[in-house]
């Protein structure tokens, strides 16, 4: 958070970003965008969920403290989820973390929630390329640089 | 509303009720402080025997420990009950009522008025007893009492929601003159249609407490801007949970995290050696015990719009970590994007557990 400034210049810094993908919707999409031969940021990494909805806050957190950069959730409109109202408790439960994380001052632009549908290739390639191009810019998670905790 | 007029200060008039309900049968046991009169020592007693009420203390401005937690159990247990609750600790037991640890049912909640209780270390030093006179000289003024629990300096909930039997002892009632009570449910109008005193219809006189509404107010502010400012941001987090010695004990008092089955206990943080590799070959050193922080902010996430400010997390940490304070102020704020505020009603369901179709167009 401090060292934002001066990192946010670093052209050279690639982020480590996380994407837990809903098996139903978005990780389609991302198989689609596969497929299409659409560019994805190859420092993009993919944790395939059954459901938006059981990502618990602890996983979020865990993947935080070890070290990622930002974090993209990623699921089925709400109305379309597989499991007919997942999508809906996955966005209350985000929004809780997300005030959390603004409550307590901890950079919560580093954390998205996106609904991609399993037709939507070309809107997931952008939205993955524009996160990490965001993540970019705020430059490394300064949780990396801690060791106390 | 109803209520009773009982000629003896609120502390007396309180244990007059709890006899009534006791030797009529009414209720089968008895939940309240107490202090044993010839050590001075304090706990939460629960009483099956009317010779053994002269001991409770139920207005006593001390918690050793959040009654809900305590409560959950017996309240399943088929027996009737009258327990004498802080207003938040009714809150907290609502709480776990929509959480399935417990039932109202056979339950007689008598709540009271509440100038807030005396940290622990000062109820182990002994000192409660002397210092009780000049609290309630205080609390009947509608002012703060300088040596109580910091969360209870800040509490705007004192005046107990939903209670069946709600007793005034703070503010309105004088101390030793008249004892006021005021009866909210037909449970609690039957039990008591025969108990001594003068039976008539009051409403509970709040104008006597908007003095203490307001400096509560201020205090809130100033203990949560201090929070901000000392608490916030990942160097400030560093640093007041950087204390941490992981004994989760803040977690064992809370009357809100009931999980028997808690994550932070279970094997997923049993560290073992590619724990450790994988941290020192990222970091190259690791503080110990590991994962504090996380534990601390998992516990933020998952619970903290149920938070009540009890208090008792701040009073059980070993290493004075404001953990009340700042799980008060994250609290608020994330159960304002909800609307809910924690044990205003037993039929308001947790907001994680519901949704609406439209809300929160910001996400996603």
């Amino acid at each position: 958070m401090k060292d934002k400034k001066e990192k946010s210049s670093n052209s050279e810094f690639t982020p480590k970003v996380v994407g837990f993908l809903c098996n139903w919707c978005t990780y389609a999409a991302a198989d689609l965008a596969g497929g299409s031969r659409l560019e994805i940021p190859s420092s993009f990494s993919v944790v395939r969920v059954m459901c938006s909805s059981r990502i618990d806050h602890n996983l979020l957190l865990t993947t935080f403290f070890k070290g990622a950069d930002g974090i993209l959730v990623a699921g089925c409109h709400p109305g379309d989820c597989h499991y007919g109202e997942g999508n809906y408790y996955a966005r209350r439960r985000f929004a809780q973390l997300k005030k959390v994380m603004e409550t307590l001052d901890l950079d919560p632009e580093r954390l998205e929630l996106v609904w991609v549908s399993a037709a939507e290739g070309n809107r997931y390639a952008e939205v993955v390329s524009d996160f990490t191009e965001k993540i970019r810019k705020l430059g490394p998670n300064p949780m990396n640089s801690s060791t106390r905790f | 509303m109803s209520s009773i007029t009982i000629e003896k200060s609120a502390s007396k008039g309180i244990n007059d009720l709890l006899r009534h309900l006791l030797s009529t049968g009414k209720v089968d046991a008895v939940l309240a402080m107490r202090m044993m009169p010839d050590t001075g020592a304090w706990d939460l007693a629960l009483v099956t025997d009317v010779k053994n009420l002269k001991e409770l203390k139920p207005l006593a401005p001390v918690m050793t420990v959040n009654a809900s937690q305590v409560l959950s159990n017996l309240s399943l247990s088929g027996k009737k009950i009258a327990a004498v609750l802080k207003p938040c600790e009714l809150r907290a037991f609502v709480e776990r009522v929509k959480r399935e640890q417990g039932s109202l049912e056979n339950l007689f909640t008598i709540s009271h008025t509440c100038g807030g209780v005396f940290p622990l270390d000062l109820v182990a030093e002994g000192k409660v007893d002397r210092l009780l006179p000049k609290y309630e000289k205080v609390v009947s003024a509608g002012e703060i009492p300088s040596n109580i629990r910091d969360t209870c300096k800040a509490c705007e909930h004192f005046i107990p929601m939903n209670a069946d039997i709600m007793v005034s002892a703070a503010g309105e009632c004088k101390p030793g003159e008249g004892c006021m009570i005021y009866l909210n449910s037909d449970k609690a109008r039957e039990a008591l249609s025969e108990c001594t005193g003068e039976h008539g219809s009051a409403v509970l006189d709040s104008t006597s407490l908007e003095k203490l509404a307001t400096a509560r107010a201020r205090e809130r502010e100033k203990l949560f801007s201090s929070i901000e400012k000392d608490c916030s941001g990942l160097d400030g987090l560093v640093n007041i949970f950087g204390k941490c010695v992981g004994c989760h004990g803040c977690s064992r008092v809370c009357p809100i995290c009931y999980c028997t089955l808690c994550d932070f206990e279970s094997i997923n943080f049993d560290y073992n050696l590619p724990y450790f590799e994988e941290h020192l070959a990222r970091k190259g050193a690791l503080r110990l015990p590991p994962d504090t922080m996380l534990f601390h902010m998992g516990r933020l996430t998952h619970m903290s719009f149920s938070c009540v400010g009890c208090g008792m997390c701040s009073d059980v940490c070993p290493v004075g970590i404001p953990v009340a304070a700042v799980f008060s102020r994250t609290g608020e704020s994330t159960a304002s994007i909800f609307d809910y505020l924690p044990g205003r009603d037993v039929t308001e369901e947790i907001p994680v557990m519901i949704f609406k179709e439209e809300e929160f167009p910001e996400l996603g």
